[in-house]
């Protein structure tokens, strides 16, 4: 039943009849600085759970033994819901939402910790998009968590600003970790591995926060990505072929350093443009001002996603099936084909010999060179620039 | 004293004693009974006080076919504020009531109605706040549910068909969800263009605005309102029928300003750029909510419109609205899917 402690305002639900009720109204009826304990064990709710109480702790006793259970899911659009700021999520598991798992809107100051995200039906396109998904939010902490089987994004960080992702496992969804049109945000010390992608960086058009930028993706591991792409088609993710460590898509100022990536079929890392029409005027398309280095490559390009989206086939027919470790579109705007790139917008690349580079030299593509690739990552050579680590009050 | 005037003395206790409760619609903490506020002077027949005036929108939101009644209450001797394209702008201590039922036989109104719940807007001095009350079985009381609550609710239809539904009383939060703008709880309806119609009165058929003017609860309204059009008028234009009917069902969230912000989808009634109408706008953030199409709306096909698709359909991780409907609207369905067949690439 719940119960409520008078002096310390800690609010505590078991398992048994009604919990739904119980939680959901303990979420409603709370004050700023109470903590609310959901107690170890089974919980199987019929409809998504909401909270927009500031500055509170929910908190169950750990990831496999708080398990919030949503397969009967008749109504709400994601498991679970926060609206609020200064808020800490630790401690349970979020299983098989009709929709998304746990999404965040408009908070400031949310702390995921040791939480689970998962679908436990295996990978399929029926599984909810994400398993994380904070957006429109500032001062995030994605900590400790574990995400399994999204047909999206296991851990997806949207539109935000100031972002920690770390210690946290993605495995088995289409992306593990993306972090879309967002600015300022550390990825590190994550293992994403038997994704289709491990980790993304995009940018999107005709959206209220663009211009991603300022994002360090570092001592991640992103390894054996070879879950086939089931995202539902429309998202574009769709796009992303089976087999991708690491891809950076029209953003700015990104530093890719110190990660393993091994064991991607298609491609470790790509850095590419975003190549469908937009006729939006605020949107940059193109990456700038990228900086990768002394990170570890194994094998890759041996088993290429031919069947989904063009970068795949595109890479394969250019390189004649000698899949690089790094590949670059080499797409910039049209004046800069011309006159060239500004210095300090200039991709930089330092690694060690063996790892091998593509990229397209877009102007020998149209004219229609024999050869119109470069694959010697001297010429990419720079000095590095370390961007400031992100910084969470509190944190 | 003579007769006449203890008759008068009366007759003022009584009104007194009936009347609306505004402490109660100011103090920080929701009262557990409905009665309690004094807004019905029949609870179960829903007569209300005469200080609560009841009134309808043009255009309205899709409930599960639950049918709606309005009232609202505003302090003697202060009016609610005109504003421009926005909701009247209402005094504190207003209270905005509305109640959702199913007549247990749509083809005969004799047979009695069955009340699922009375959700309050009131407004207090920090700003409104939303909550909704339960009926009970027995149809005397609504009690207070801010975790919400289900009911299996069942009606029979103008076919004769027997209907079911699992109706869900949204909680707290679920209302903010509609009614946050800016993050601030406010009305959605009574925006002066969208009750400008005629309403049967005890008194008689007026204007709403007209009559709201004469009980001195406005202050003012325009009278070159340009209202939306009622989307089941088939006089008039499609085009008209359907944004009006997108404007009160989405245009809430899928708005600049509402809870659907980051989509890019915007679908209020001042949108008029097709890529944020969703003309060959590319989903987001949809999952599988895309159900395998591109767009959100693809001029002449409406059998690859994400948004036909979603309006359609009943799956809680695929159905928009998010919340507020467990059955599809397949009239405003219908309606979309001509709109979007007609429309010119």
């Amino acid at each position: 039943m719940l119960s409520k402690n008078a002096i310390s305002e800690d609010f505590f639900i078991d398992p048994g009849p009604d919990a739904h009720e119980r939680l959901q109204e303990a979420m409603i009826i709370m004050n700023e600085g109470d903590t609310l304990t959901i107690r170890s064990g089974y919980y199987a709710f019929e409809d998504g759970l909401s909270l927009d109480i500031d500055n509170v702790v929910i908190k169950g006793e750990g990831m496999n033994e708080t398990i919030l259970d949503f397969k009967n899911q008749q109504s709400g659009a994601q498991g679970f819901l926060v609206t609020s700021n200064k808020v800490t999520l630790k401690d349970f598991a979020i299983m098989d939402a009709k929709g998304d798992a746990l999404k965040v809107i408009g908070s400031k100051g949310i702390n995921m910790i040791n939480l689970r995200t998962e679908w436990t039906g295996g990978p399929k396109s029926t599984n909810g998009a994400y398993g994380f998904y904070p957006v429109e939010s500032e001062d995030v902490l994605i900590d400790g968590c574990v995400a399994i089987g999204a047909s999206d994004a296991g851990i997806y960080v949207g539109q935000s600003k100031n972002i920690i992702v770390r210690d946290s496992i993605a495995q088995y969804n289409v992306a593990g970790i993306e972090i879309e049109n967002s600015f300022y945000a550390d990825v590190y010390n994550n293992l994403a591995s038997h994704n289709t992608a491990g980790i993304l960086v995009f940018d999107l058009p005709d959206l209220p926060q663009q211009g991603g930028h300022h994002i360090r993706v570092f001592d991640n591991k992103s390894i054996d990505n070879d879950t086939d792409n089931f995202a539902p088609e429309g998202n574009i993710v769709g796009e992303v072929p089976r087999g991708t460590g690491i891809i950076v898509m029209a953003n700015s100022d990104v530093e890719i350093f110190n990660n393993v990536m091994s064991g991607n079929g298609t491609v470790n890392l790509s850095i590419v443009s975003y190549s469908d029409d937009t006729d939006d005027p605020n949107y940059y398309p193109h990456p700038k001002r990228i900086q990768v280095y002394g990170n570890t490559y194994g094998p890759s390009g041996f088993d290429p996603d031919l069947e989904t989206g063009d970068l795949a086939k595109a890479l394969y027919e250019i390189s004649n099936g000698n899949m690089p470790d790094i590949f670059w579109d080499g797409i910039v705007p049209m004046t800069q084909m011309v006159f060239g790139q500004p210095q300090d917008e200039k991709l930089k690349v330092k690694e060690d010999s063996e790892v091998s580079f593509l990229t397209i030299s877009p102007i020998k593509y149209i004219m229609g060179f024999s050869n119109p690739t470069r694959t010697d990552k001297n010429e990419f050579k720079g000095v590095i620039n370390p961007l400031e680590p992100i910084v969470i009050d509190g944190i | 004293m003579n007769r006449t005037v203890q008759f008068l003395v009366l007759l003022t206790l009584c009104i007194r004693s009936s009347a609306v409760d505004e402490n109660l619609i100011l103090a920080e903490s929701f009262p557990k009974e409905l009665s309690q506020f004094g807004f019905f002077i029949d609870e179960s027949a829903q007569v209300p006080h005469e200080d609560v005036i009841p009134y309808e929108l043009i255009s309205t939101l899709f409930s599960d076919y639950s049918y709606k009644q309005r009232w609202v209450y505003v302090p003697k001797n202060k009016k609610a504020e005109y504003r421009d394209s926005e909701v009247f702008d209402f005094p504190i201590g207003s209270a905005l009531i509305k109640t959702f039922y199913y007549p247990v036989d749509e083809r005969n109104p004799e047979l009695g109605k069955n009340l699922l719940e009375t959700r309050l807007l009131l407004k207090k001095e920090s700003g409104w706040e939303a909550l909704s009350y339960a009926w009970n079985e027995e149809q005397t009381e609504a009690y207070k549910k801010v975790a919400g609550k289900t009911i299996n609710a069942a009606w029979t239809d103008f076919m004769g068909e027997e209907k079911e539904v699992r109706y869900r009383v949204p909680n707290v939060n679920q209302c903010k969800e509609c009614h946050a703008s800016d993050d601030k709880i406010t009305p959605i309806g009574p925006k002066a263009r969208n009750i400008n119609k005629d309403y049967k009165f005890n008194e008689g058929e007026f204007n709403q605005l007209a009559y709201w003017m004469d009980r001195q609860i406005i202050d003012d309204y325009p009278l070159d309102l340009i209202s939306p059009v009622d989307w089941t008028d088939e006089n008039q234009g499609i085009d008209n029928r359907v944004r009006s009917y997108l404007d009160v069902n989405c245009g809430h969230c899928h708005s600049p300003t509402g809870n659907a912000n980051s989509t890019g989808l915007y679908l209020h009634l001042n949108e008029t750029r097709d890529i944020h109408l969703g003309i060959y706008k590319k989903p987001v953030a949809t999952g599988r909510g895309s159900g395998g199409f591109k767009y959100s709306i693809v001029p002449g096909k409406p059998e690859e419109s994400i948004l036909l698709h979603r309006m359609a359909s009943m799956d809680p991780g695929v159905m928009m609205p998010e919340s507020g409907r467990a059955l599809t609207h397949e009239e405003a369905v219908e309606m979309v899917k001509e709109w979007i067949l007609l429309m010119k690439d």
